[in-house]
Formats: C-alpha cells, sequence, structure tokens
C-alpha cells in the first residue's frame, strides 16, 4: 500500500494554493513530516488529499487505484483527516465522539467491533480516564488528543495530522507522536503531519517534505532536508545542525 | 500522565449510560401517556376516566352525546397537543445543531412571524397565496409563508461566507419585517377581523380536525426515519463543521436535506396551531440534559419532551378556570418560562449525563 501525490494543483476559488505538488511513492508504516513556515499550503494539501477540495490538476494514487474523484464517504473510509484544533461545545461525551468518528463510515447500528475499537483506541492513546468526561470540558491539549482519536479510530490507510501538537505541552507532544508511531506499527498505515517543531520532525518522522509558497522545495530523509540551505532561506533563521549523545538529531536555530 | 484504566470499564460506562438513556425515554413516555390520558378526561363535562375509556373503544356505548364529545372534540385536541408538541420539538432541535445555536427554533427564527402574516393576510384579505382551498384558507396561507420563511434561511445557508450568527441575524430581521407588515395588516382591519388574527396569533387548539391531525402523522412518520437515518452525520455535526467534514460529512447538503425537513414539520405546526412560541426551545433544551446530544437519543426524547410539555399546557389550559379554555400560546409562556428559567438556573451548566 502506497501513497504517492502526482503534480497536484489546488486551490480556492480562482486562487492556486498548491502548484504541481508531487511526492512519491510513500510505503505503508511511513511517518511522513510536512514542514514550511505558515501559509505554505499544508492545510491545502492535506485538504485535498482528504477530498474536501477538489484539485484542478494531478492525481493522488493509494495502493495503486487512482483516487482522485473518489467520493466524500468513500474517501472517509481511505483517508482519515485531523483539521486543526477547534474547541466545540456539544454535549458528548469522549467516548461517544470518538465512536461518532467511527460511526461515519461503518453503517448505522453500533455493534461490539466499533465498541472495541473505540476502547482500544482510547486505551493506545493513554486517553482511558478521559473516557466519560465531557468533550466540551476538555482543555485544549486534551481536546487535540481526542481529535488525533477520532483519526485513528477509523483505521484508515492514510492519516492527515494537521499540526497534531500545536496545543499539547511537551510531554503530551512526545506521547501523542510515540502512541502514533505505535499504532503504525500495528497497522501500517501512512502518516502524513503537519509539524511547526523541527526537532520533533527530526525525532519521529522518516521523510521530510519543504513546502513552501504551494511547492515542494525539498523531499527526503530528516537529516538530508534539515541541512539544506534552503530551510534557512525559507524558516529565515540561521541553523545548526547537531546530533546529540543517542544520535538524534538536532536544529540550532536562531534569528538572522 | 497516563492513568491505567481497563479498557472494558470504559465500555461497560458506555453501554450503562445508554440503557439509562432507554429508561429516561421510557419514563418520559410513561409521562405523556399519562399526560394524554388526563387530558382527555378533563374538561367541562367532567366525565371519568373508565366512562371515557370505554367511549375511545366503543364509541357508542354512552349515547351519541358523549361520543361527539370524545371523538370529535376532546381527542383531536388532545393529539394536535401531542403532534404539534412533537413537530415544533424535532424542528427546534435540529435547527439548533444545523444552524450551532442553542436559540434557534421556529418561533425565533422568524417562521411564526410569517405565517401569522400570511393568516392574517387571509383574514383581512381574503387573498389565498393557493386558490380554491375554500375553507382552510387561513391555514394554507399561514403554511404557505412559514415555508417561504424558511426557504429563505434554506438560500441564506447557501451564501458564501454565511455563518450560523449571521443566520440567527437573519431570522430576527424576518421576524421583525412579518411584525411590520402584520401590524400593517391589522392597521386595515376591521374589528371583527383584528380579533379573529389576535385570535389566531395566540395560538389554539380548539382548530383541531381529524384531517390535519392525518397529515402532521404522515409528516412525521416522514421525517423521523429522515432524520434516524441522519443521526451520525448529524452527531457529527456537533464537533463542528470542520470536523464534520474531515470526516466525511457533506456538511452544505446536510444542511440542506435537513432544512427542507424542518421546514415542513415547522410550517405544518405553526399553521395547525398558530404562534406557539417556547416548545420548540423548551423540548430539545431539557432532552439536551437528560440524554445528551447523540441525535439517536436527542431527537426521539426532543419529540417526546415537547409533546408532553403541549400536552400538560392543554392540561392547564381547561383546568386554570374551570369552564374557559385558554389559548395555549398564552399558557406556554406564562407558565412554562419561569419553569424553564428555573431548569435552566438549577443546573447552570449543562452537565453530560
Amino acid at each position: 500500500m502506497t501513497l504517492t501525490i502526482a503534480s497536484l494543483s489546488a486551490g480556492y476559488g480562482r486562487t492556486t494554493v498548491l502548484h504541481d505538488v508531487t511526492i512519491t511513492d510513500i510505503p505503508s508504516g511511513a511517518f511522513v513530516g510536512l514542514i514550511g513556515p505558515n501559509a505554505a499550503g499544508k492545510s491545502t494539501l492535506f485538504k485535498t488529499i482528504a477530498g474536501l477540495i477538489t484539485p484542478t490538476n494531478g492525481t493522488l494514487t493509494i495502493a495503486g487505484e487512482d483516487v482522485t474523484h473518489l467520493g466524500r464517504k468513500d474517501r472517509a473510509k481511505r483517508v482519515a483527516y485531523m483539521p486543526q484544533a477547534y474547541g466545540c461545545n456539544a454535549l458528548l461525551s469522549v467516548f461517544e465522539s470518538v465512536l461518532l468518528a467511527l460511526k461515519q463510515t461503518t453503517g448505522w447500528r453500533v455493534n461490539d467491533d466499533n465498541l472495541d475499537r473505540v476502547s482500544d483506541t482510547l486505551h493506545a492513546l493513554g486517553l482511558s480516564h478521559l473516557a466519560n468526561r465531557g468533550v466540551a470540558d476538555l482543555s485544549g491539549g486534551q481536546a487535540q488528543m481526542v481529535a488525533v482519536a477520532q483519526t485513528i479510530v477509523r483505521a484508515p490507510d492514510v492519516i492527515l495530522l494537521d499540526e497534531p501538537t500545536s496545543a499539547l505541552d511537551l510531554h503530551h507532544q512526545l506521547s501523542i507522536l510515540t502512541s502514533i508511531r505505535n499504532e503504525m506499527d500495528r497497522k501500517k498505515p501512512v502518516v502524513m503531519a503537519a509539524l511547526h517543531d523541527l526537532n520533533l520532525a527530526a525525532k519521529f518522522c522518516d521523510r521530510l517534505v519543504l513546502l513552501r509558497d504551494g511547492a515542494i522545495l525539498a523531499d527526503g530523509k530528516p537529516e538530508h532536508i534539515l541541512a539544506l540551505p534552503q530551510i534557512e532561506e525559507t524558516y529565515r533563521v540561521l541553523t545548526d545542525l547537531e546530533r546529540t549523545q543517542r544520535n538524534v538529531l538536532y536544529v540550532d536555530a536562531r534569528l538572522a | 500522565m497516563t492513568l491505567e484504566v481497563d479498557p472494558t470499564a470504559i465500555r461497560h460506562d458506555y453501554v450503562a449510560r445508554v440503557s439509562r438513556r432507554y429508561g429516561v425515554i421510557a419514563a418520559v413516555f410513561g409521562l405523556l401517556c399519562l399526560s394524554f390520558l388526563l387530558d382527555i378526561t378533563t374538561g367541562p363535562g367532567g366525565y371519568s376516566l373508565s366512562t371515557v375509556s370505554e367511549v375511545l373503544f366503543d364509541p357508542m356505548s354512552h349515547g351519541a352525546r358523549l361520543k361527539v364529545i370524545v371523538w370529535d372534540y376532546r381527542l383531536p385536541v388532545a393529539v394536535t397537543a401531542v403532534l404539534v408538541g412533537a413537530l415544533l420539538a424535532v424542528a427546534g432541535a435540529q435547527m439548533q445543531t444545523i444552524l450551532n445555536n442553542p436559540l434557534a427554533e421556529p418561533f425565533t427564527l422568524g417562521v411564526s412571524a410569517a405565517a401569522s402574516f400570511g393568516a392574517s393576510l387571509a383574514i383581512v384579505l381574503g387573498f389565498s397565496v393557493i386558490p380554491a382551498v375554500g375553507p382552510l384558507l387561513v391555514t394554507v396561507n399561514a403554511f404557505v409563508f412559514a415555508l417561504c420563511t424558511c426557504g429563505f434561511i434554506l438560500l441564506a445557508t447557501r451564501l458564501k461566507g454565511v455563518g450560523s450568527e449571521t443566520m440567527i441575524l437573519f431570522g430576527i430581521a424576518i421576524f421583525f419585517t412579518f411584525s411590520a407588515l402584520l401590524a400593517l395588516m391589522q392597521y386595515m382591519a376591521s374589528e371583527d377581523q383584528i380579533a379573529r388574527i389576535v385570535f389566531w396569533m395566540m395560538g389554539s387548539l380548539s382548530r383541531a380536525s381529524w384531517e390535519k391531525i392525518g397529515l402532521g402523522t404522515i409528516l412525521l412518520c416522514f421525517a423521523i426515519p429522515f432524520s434516524l437515518y441522519r443521526t451520525w452525520p448529524m452527531t457529527a455535526l456537533r464537533m463542528g463543521e470542520a470536523t464534520a467534514q474531515s470526516m466525511g460529512v457533506d456538511v452544505g447538503r446536510l444542511r440542506v436535506e435537513m432544512l427542507i425537513c424542518i421546514s415542513l414539520l415547522a410550517a405544518t405546526a405553526v399553521s395547525f396551531v398558530g404562534t406557539v412560541g417556547f416548545v420548540g426551545l423548551v423540548g430539545p433544551h431539557i432532552a439536551r440534559m437528560l440524554v445528551g446530544e447523540d441525535q439517536r437519543y436527542f431527537v426521539p426524547l426532543s419529540a417526546m419532551v415537547g409533546a408532553l410539555v403541549l400536552s400538560l399546557t392543554s392540561l392547564i389550559s381547561k383546568t386554570i378556570t374551570p369552564g374557559i379554555i385558554y389559548p395555549i400560546g398564552i399558557i406556554t409562556s406564562l407558565i412554562g418560562v419561569p419553569i424553564f428559567i428555573s431548569i435552566i438556573l438549577s443546573s447552570r451548566r449543562e452537565r453530560l449525563q
């Protein structure tokens, strides 16, 4: 199962945001980090892959099957997209909110398998203790973890996470990304995450794609990408790339 | 911080919560049946429950007079109360969900005001929107105007950049426009016509008839499966539009489909009984407090609470002063609002049940 994005162009109305984006052969079980400054087109790329925006050009292929024009519901079975965090005031428990995400594509009746999947997902993400809490009563970070649970529970081929760590403290940043990695080891989906923290990207991703002004500047292994001069240029900073004792990449950035 | 909680325990909690909800729904249904029975046994003349129930099963058992009282008068009124309460509450519940606003209901969105104007147009000018409807002139006019208002709201949701707050403002604008037009009609009307308009606007169950009940029942039988089929997307919508969309819900299409359904429900209810504010608000709010917002339980319970509220109102309207039946529109607002406010204040914050 691989995901291929071939010369994809898309936008809103007459404004084209993505220009000829190509990311080839992302194998199942790969964690791709999408990096780039604000307004680089990261969310637009995710929305286009998720089918919320119809591309003006290009194709999307999952496991050799062209899904470019697959309908909303069929697409949702293959691709799960987590938009950037928004609060909500619904009177629903965390358990129910994860269940409803699963039920969008699994028929009307709630069966035992559905309930098992919801409790397993909450357990895997360390959210079991929140199961009976109301979604409106969650902190920003907890809400973000629940949003990740809503995405993972659907067991899709492709998981798209738009800034999954933006509202999280350090512990939860690591814990959520570790849980996602563990989940990937079990079910082997393709995971793409838009990340602002280059160090987190270096630590967790197998591959990084640098996006700027809706076009791809670079695509490759983290140690390769982070060492490129385009990083300094794109982010308008000076960087030094170091390796820690445990051979983890560390990007030291400062203003130019 | 990761607390270890047994995964089977949270599953049990959910299953327990679901069965508690069925319990609540059964209890409200019980209360509704009780209220309905009291409603048909209450009225000028005061026959006992056993006499009335005998007439229900065998119309002629106590003579023609009692048959007329029970079958042609009390029963249509009691059934209409239940039916209209359910229609208004379901319409309110779903408006609140698709517009993401707890204030949305047929009354606040100007549907009732439009219906009143339609009715007054028929009463004062004898003008009919649909020709040759005969005695149903007032009802049909009210229905058409209510439906057109819902159509306007529907069109407005299709405009780009119109959020749910704008929708409510739009509803308030409609409300004021039709109130002004209504005042104009009253200014032009004769004393007798003014009396009829005012009486229509007060909301009354005395306009009940078996034909209307049949029509309303058919509509409800269509609307309930229609909305049950869409319960999961509708519940997802409560998580926010962006989230629902990311889960594969076509939010734009869902809004249009549901608004069409709601329009029919609201227009029918309002044209049957006139202006009855507040039931479309209180039904969903009490239901939400009792079972939360999983639409599988929320929508049916809203219907039942709405039906119960209007059925109790019908009962109260007959018992305050023996021999006088007050218009229900007055009762729902006068007695209902203080009760509603006390419910809201007693549970300051809506807690998940």
